[in-house]
């Protein structure tokens, strides 16, 4: 289970969060995201051993109400894919920072997380936008 | 997460109301509407199809057209036989034909023949108003469909909008009967699309038609807008009744298989295509005095280039509009509204095909993020309806 308690977690602008682990990336949409969104009712995953650069379109993830796509925080290859989405997409609402994450990425360049927002700042952000 | 310019939107009646009970409001042909409340779109839809659901569609036109004092025929039939007859010219529906006190789904055409807009047409019940025509129009078009109409009307002919000083609501769903007849004695007695004036407390009264768009029994009611809030406070006490934002509504009636104007219908489609022929009765077909009627009743001879129909996609994914829709290799047509259908637990589309293509069952494939998906022409609608005939 993904901690997001530790200073590991970063956040993008695009409401992506990312939390490292050694050289492996776990990423998801965050509670904001996942509250605007409404009912997640598909997510689309990218197959793994994919590589995407930073801000790439990765996955998408459909609710009722429409698609959004999810971009790639940081450059690297898919090292796994969370498939218990694919039957049960409801996950990402009832737990967005936990149980909903979407990929793990293998970090090609570690650097790149410099350019994320820590909880502080993404929390400033969110309230900024709401 | 709608981005859009929020300044100079308008407010409905229940704009205070909406806020109290957590609506999310984002703006929708100029109106600054609910788009869902606290439960969310799929907990509504759901609510509204097995209890009651209640929708602000105040956004919308109801208006009467009706003869200027000292204009127009003596007597209410001679009176709305020529409203009905003026209408008509734009409307390929029988008009003149309608009893007091019933409305009826149809299209107003351009000069073209393609469908400027989708509406209700209505004869009042009682006494004078009888002599009136009651429309419903679409909210995006109003401007435009009232100028069309207005103009075909005539001089001697005046035009009361009720979207100024009234407002619209819907109450849908298998308990709306048991709940409004609580409220407003009389309407579990009403027909689908039956249209009738009601009292209720200290107000004008109240105008009901046993109508709706979301395939669900249920009434549109039209109440002056400084008893607005009251009454739909009144509907809201009952356990049974729910507000529900526009997000449900849509996909309601996109499982019903009913047209969204500005997606599934526009100035592109006549109504044959659209698989709306079935408002262009027989006496209409035979005068052939509508707008583009050379062109429809060539399609309705020869059969569409193309046709409305049902898509479901045979995997998870949901097609939106815009979505093309592929079959061997050559794209046949294009997703005019698509979405999840909660009731249905899966996705659904309506759109487009070539017509030899439209048969339920036939095999095409959407293309969702550039990759080809599975899917079949459905028949609509995707969740039975149930009026009550």
């Amino acid at each position: 289970m993904t901690d997001l308690t530790q200073q590991t977690t970063y956040f993008t602008e695009d409401h992506e969060w990312v939390t490292v682990h050694g050289d492996l990336a776990t990423v998801g949409i965050t509670r904001f995201a996942a509250e605007s969104l409404g009912d997640v009712v598909f997510v689309e995953l990218p197959e793994v051993g994919k590589a995407f650069k930073a801000g790439d379109e990765m996955a998408a993830v459909e609710s009722v109400k429409a698609a959004s796509d999810v971009y790639a925080p940081i450059t690297g290859e898919i090292a796994e894919a969370n498939e218990a989405l694919v039957d049960a997409p409801e996950t990402v609402n009832e737990a967005p920072e936990a149980g909903g994450w979407f990929v793990k990425i293998k970090l090609a360049d570690a650097d790149e997380l410099s350019k994320l927002m820590d909880k502080a700042t993404y929390d400033a952000f969110c309230a900024n936008e709401a | 997460m709608a981005e859009a310019d929020n300044d100079n939107l308008k407010r409905t009646a229940l704009y205070e109301l909406h806020t109290a009970l957590g609506a999310k409001l984002v703006p929708f042909a100029g109106y600054d509407m609910p788009v869902q409340y606290e439960d969310g779109v799929k907990a509504e839809h759901l609510w509204t199809r097995a209890h009651a659901g209640l929708f602000d569609v105040a956004h919308m036109g109801p208006a009467s057209f009706r003869f200027k004092p000292g204009c127009g025929p003596d007597g209410v039939d001679e009176r709305f036989a020529e409203l009905a007859r003026r209408a008509e010219t734009v409307i390929p529906s029988a008009i003149a034909t309608l009893k007091p006190g019933r409305v009826r789904y149809t299209v107003l055409l351009t000069d073209e023949g393609t469908i400027a807009d989708d509406m209700f047409v209505g004869r009042p019940a009682h006494g004078p108003r009888q002599g009136d025509l009651y429309v419903v129009v679409n909210a995006g078009v109003k401007e435009a469909d009232f100028a069309r109409l207005s103009a075909v009307m005539g001089e001697d002919v005046e035009l009361e909008r009720y979207d100024h000083g009234a407002t619209l609501m819907a109450l849908q769903g298998p308990e709306a009967e048991a709940v409004l007849e609580g409220i407003l004695p009389g309407v579990a007695a009403m027909k689908f699309m039956d249209f009738s004036p009601f009292p209720w407390g200290e107000s004008q009264g109240v105008i009901v038609s046993r109508s709706g768009y979301t395939g669900e029994d249920g009434y549109e009611i039209l109440v002056w807008n400084d008893h607005a809030s009251a009454f739909a406070a009144e509907l809201l006490k009952d356990a049974r009744v729910k507000p529900i934002g526009l997000g449900a509504r849509d996909s309601l009636r996109l499982e019903a298989g009913l047209c969204l104007y500005g997606h599934d219908l526009d100035e592109m489609r006549d109504p044959v295509e659209a698989g709306l022929s079935w408002v262009i009765q027989k006496s209409r077909r035979e005068r052939a005095d509508f707008p583009g009627a050379e062109r429809i009743l060539a399609a309705l001879e020869n059969g569409p280039a193309e046709l409305r129909v049902g898509i479901r996609p045979l995997e998870r994914a949901p097609a939106r509009e815009g979505t093309e829709i592929f079959a061997g290799g050559e794209q046949v047509g294009i997703v005019t509204s698509g979405g999840f259908g909660p009731s249905v637990d899966g996705p659904i589309a309506m759109g487009y095909v070539r017509a030899d293509l439209a048969a339920p069952g036939t095999p095409v494939e959407l293309m969702v993020r550039g990759k080809a998906r599975p899917a079949e022409i459905a028949p609509l609608p995707f969740v039975e309806h149930n009026y009550k005939r």
